[in-house]
């Protein structure tokens, strides 16, 4: 994903350890997308999105931290959120990006809805490495 | 343990019990200001010194002992009380470290008093700690308690209608919380004997894919026992995500507005009244 200056100002660190934390986390996004001047329908989104990554990073990666800031390009402003966890890592990226695939309990459609509901996505991740996942929304 | 250290300390508590016990009484007193009655607090008082004293002269200063069980006993009555008012830790653990102040004086005397105050004092110390601790765990009774009790008011079960009852869910849906959804919904199904249920989810600020996963099993065990579900309060930006999303509703009936599901409901009641013969049914 490309680099944007963000606004420092707007940083917020969320440590995500228990299921309250998620809603913690995404409370922190809903302010910054509301900051941002994001539509209801994008903060919805961006903020549901936020949500099923943090729970991933809950349940799949034994918690972690959720990052997020103000970033602006040339013309418009957006909303960074980044989940990063030092989990068992996912070992077929392609395969957990698949609709209805779950190693768990959900629905299968966290991820790959997640990525669907933003406009940048970014999944890092390999075998005992743990999981970072980077998401943009822009403000339209 | 010296003894010459408790017994010189035994001797005192004892001579001079009213007084000390007034003098720590107007200490504690003046911290809490007023809002303990003085008869409860030198009835609270009153106990814990005597049982301080007795403690000492039968097993010395060792605050963790056995023989300091009634003294914790009466911290523990204490610290509640104090947590239960809504008292910070700082007045509640007052009371005990109040009784060094008043020492302090009659102790400062001479080398044996002094190290005699000091072992008290640690001892004090120790009895102090023990009723922050008190306090903490209570404090924590009370949160988990009251999270408990938010649980149960946030999901009231209303009748709609003759035959219909209604769910207005308000906040983050977990599994606890989905949990005591549905056991009330199966309940007041049988109770009201309805037919038709319809979960409103206005107040949910987010459906993701867990919420959603909550919603359907509470559906599909409504069904189980032959109620119709119906899903209201499905805002714009709610469709638009859960659509982004992937998530499928399939045949489950979904409205925008309670007012809607309602009337779905009183239509499919009416029709099923339509249908039927006169005669038994």
């Amino acid at each position: 994903m490309k680099e944007y200056p963000a606004d420092e100002a707007s940083r917020e660190e969320v440590e995500i350890r228990s299921s309250g934390d998620v809603v913690k986390a995404r409370q922190a996004v809903r302010v910054l997308a509301q900051q941002a001047g994001l539509s209801l329908v994008n903060q919805t989104k961006l903020v549901t999105a936020a949500s099923e990554l943090g729970r991933n990073t809950l349940i799949y990666g034994g918690g972690g931290t959720a990052r997020a800031v103000i970033v602006r390009d040339v013309a418009r402003v957006g909303v960074w959120v980044s989940f990063s966890d030092t989990g068992p890592g996912i070992p077929d990226i392609e395969q957990a990006l698949t609709d209805g695939w779950t190693s768990g309990s959900g629905m299968g459609l966290g991820l790959s809805g997640a990525r669907r509901l933003v406009d940048e996505f970014e999944l890092d991740s390999a075998p005992g490495a743990g999981t970072t996942v980077t998401v943009l929304k822009w403000a339209r | 343990m010296d003894n010459e250290e408790s017994k010189r300390l035994l001797e005192l508590l004892t001579a001079r019990r009213a007084d000390l016990l007034a003098q720590w009484e107007e200490t504690v007193g003046a911290s809490l200001r007023g809002r303990v009655s003085t008869a409860e607090l030198g009835r609270e008082l009153g106990e814990l010194y005597d049982a301080v004293v007795d403690a000492v002269s039968k097993g010395g200063l060792a605050g963790r002992g056995e023989h300091f069980a009634v003294v914790r006993s009466l911290l523990v009555e204490l610290s509640r009380t104090r947590a239960r008012q809504g008292f910070t830790p700082t007045e509640t653990a007052v009371s005990i470290f109040a009784l060094k102040e008043v020492l302090e004086p009659l102790l400062a005397g001479s080398v044996e008093d002094a190290r005699a105050y000091l072992q008290f004092a640690r001892l004090l110390d120790d009895l102090g700690l023990f009723t922050v601790e008190e306090y903490a765990r209570t404090r924590e009774e009370i949160i988990s308690a009251q999270s408990q009790q938010l649980l149960e008011l946030s999901t009231p079960v209303v009748k709609l209608w003759d035959g219909v009852v209604g769910v207005p869910l308000v906040g983050t849906l977990d599994s606890a919380r989905t949990q005591v959804v549905m056991e009330k919904l199966l309940q007041a199904l049988v109770d009201s004997n309805s037919a038709h249920a319809i979960i409103d989810i206005t107040g949910v600020p987010a459906v993701d894919t867990q919420v959603a996963q909550h919603l359907l099993k509470t559906v599909v065990a409504a069904r189980m026992m032959g109620a119709e579900c119906t899903i209201s309060g499905i805002r714009p930006q709610i469709a638009q995500t859960i659509v982004a999303l992937g998530i499928e509703f399939g045949d489950i009936p979904t409205k925008a507005t309670l007012a809607d599901a309602l009337r779905h409901a009183l239509m499919e009641i009416d029709k099923a009244a339509a249908a039927r013969p006169a005669g038994l049914l």
